[in-house]
């Protein structure tokens, strides 16, 4: 007859409730605090310099056929007699976009590259506000170079297991 | 004309109302708080430091939304509900006594805008006036779920104002008067009603939360199952108006409750007027009303607490509990309290 009106079960109940006030949350006070990624993760595309600053990319096309979202679009160019120092072979990439409302971050065209001249890093992509400012350039998708801009290549290249 | 008495009255008027929409406000924010707190998150922290201007941001929301008065419904009535829901939260307010009294200017200033004889029929009248506010606005929507949710709160009210008022007979009997004023001087003297009257205590306190509509009780609003409710189609400030005459009803019937059951602004295990003769009247009453408010503080972080711990109810059990459990209990309850004083009349012997 007590255990039927409940009210020992409500008793019970509130102080379960009322203990979970002091526990701890596991809420992340974003963005003053992130969660932290593993090495792996798949976040924003970079493309790739190497020691002596010259453009990795050679205009292949090897990533676009194997993008399964069709993201990659590139158009090739000529490298020019007094260009050697800006590409290592004798076709560049002209312009190379990547669509990023329609890349899925899978990492296909990272594994596919024969140059390794595109690597996916660790960044979100950031928020905007119309659809064209999500078509990524050769100019947001070219990290810094090595040779004129130490600094920032080197906080681009970052290490492994922290955010950039 | 007596002007003082007069402008005495009308500052103390707007204080109240303005103490009460303040509370109301933050209210909404402690709602939030108490709610992330005891669901392992943290709740609003963006608005100002630690989230303490969200009510006012929320407010602005509400200000700055389109004002939609569907086409079909009755406009009238549809301004009507929403007014006459805040002006029966707010008319209990008046004969609640916040402090004892203050010496300013050489009278005496009550800290009772009204103390009038019949101080809780006052209250119960004005919360069944209530009822209006929740069918008005069911009926004006011109929606059948609205409607539905409507006659199910109003229900809902009606059933529990009587085991709500019988449970305050037996409280009645014992302090011989209807008056808030006279039981909270009788409580400052003798023991807390609550000591006397406990399974009134709760019978009241269970018709308190369903007046409120809240959980429990909440099947007028529903979330998940009729949308909002009864006030589905109200938009901007009339919402707004909505859900600040149900939080301001909460807070009413916090400080209705401590002021019969738990001693009103008295402070506990403190001799009052000893401490007045010490300090002065005036410290001691603002004093008072700290105490009360942090009584009335109580009282809503258990509102609140039990609404973010409790299933809601089924339509038939709630209407069984009201009229099949609590009116034959608060029954028994006055029963045994008229024995009781009977006995105590007649200098406990048969």
């Amino acid at each position: 007859m007590w255990e039927r009106m409940y009210l020992p079960a409500i008793a019970k109940g509130m102080s379960i409730t009322f203990g979970h006030m002091f526990k701890k949350k596991p809420t992340v006070n974003y963005p003053e605090k992130t969660r932290p990624f593993s090495p792996v993760f798949r976040g924003l595309h970079v493309l790739n310099r190497d020691e002596q600053g010259r453009e990795r990319c050679t205009a292949c096309g090897l990533c676009a056929v194997a993008c399964p979202a069709e993201a990659i679009t590139m158009e090739g160019a000529e490298r020019m007699p007094g260009e050697e120092n800006l590409y290592r072979e004798e076709k560049y990439a002209a312009k190379y976009e990547i669509n990023m409302l329609r890349c899925i971050f899978c990492g296909l065209c990272e594994e596919a590259c024969p140059k390794d001249a595109i690597y996916l890093s660790e960044t979100f992509a950031p928020a905007n506000y119309t659809r064209k400012g999500f078509i990524y350039g050769k100019e947001e998708l070219l990290i810094p170079n090595p040779l004129t801009q130490p600094e920032e290549f080197a906080k681009a290249k970052g290490k492994p297991g922290q955010n950039q | 004309m007596d002007w003082a008495l007069l402008i005495e009255k009308a500052v103390l008027i707007s204080i109240i109302i303005g103490v009460s929409l303040v509370i109301a406000m933050y209210e909404t924010y402690a709602e939030r708080k108490v709610a992330a707190f005891m669901q392992d998150r943290r709740g609003p922290n963006r608005a100002g430091p630690g989230g303490i201007l969200q009510p006012l941001a929320d407010g602005l929301k509400l200000f700055m939304k389109e004002e939609i008065i569907p086409n079909s419904s009755n406009r009238f009535l549809f301004i009507l509900g929403p007014g006459l829901a805040m002006l029966t939260a707010m008319m209990t307010s008046a004969v609640v006594p916040w402090s004892s009294h203050f010496h300013l200017f050489g009278r005496d200033i009550s800290m009772q805008i009204a103390d009038v004889n019949v101080g809780i029929l006052y209250i119960f009248g004005v919360v069944s006036m209530g009822v209006y506010g929740v069918m008005i606005g069911g009926w004006a929507s011109n929606n059948k779920f609205s409607l539905m949710a409507a006659i199910r709160g109003a229900s809902q009210i009606i059933s529990y104002e009587l085991a709500m008022g019988l449970a305050i007979i037996a409280l009645l009997m014992i302090t011989g008067s209807l008056s808030l004023g006279t039981i909270v001087k009788q409580q400052q003297i003798g023991h807390y009603y609550i000591l006397l009257q406990p399974l009134g205590f709760l019978i009241f306190l269970v018709c308190a939360f369903a007046e409120c509509n809240r959980t429990p009780f909440d099947l007028s609003e529903a979330d998940s199952e009729l949308n909002m409710g009864f006030h589905q189609e109200y938009s901007s400030m009339k919402l707004g108006f909505y859900l600040f005459a149900e939080y301001i009803n909460v807070f009413i019937s916090s400080a209705v409750m401590s002021t019969l059951y738990f001693g009103g602004y008295d402070i506990p295990f403190v001799n009052d007027g000893a401490l007045a003769q010490h300090w002065g009247q005036n410290p001691v009453a603002v004093l008072q009303a700290v105490s009360l408010f942090l009584k009335v503080v109580a009282f809503i972080f258990f509102f609140m607490w039990v609404r973010w711990t409790l299933p809601r109810f089924r339509y038939d059990q709630l209407m069984n509990l009201g009229w099949k459990v609590l009116i034959p209990l608060s029954l028994i309850n006055m029963l045994v309290t008229g024995f009781v004083v009977l006995l105590k009349l007649n200098h406990w012997h048969f």
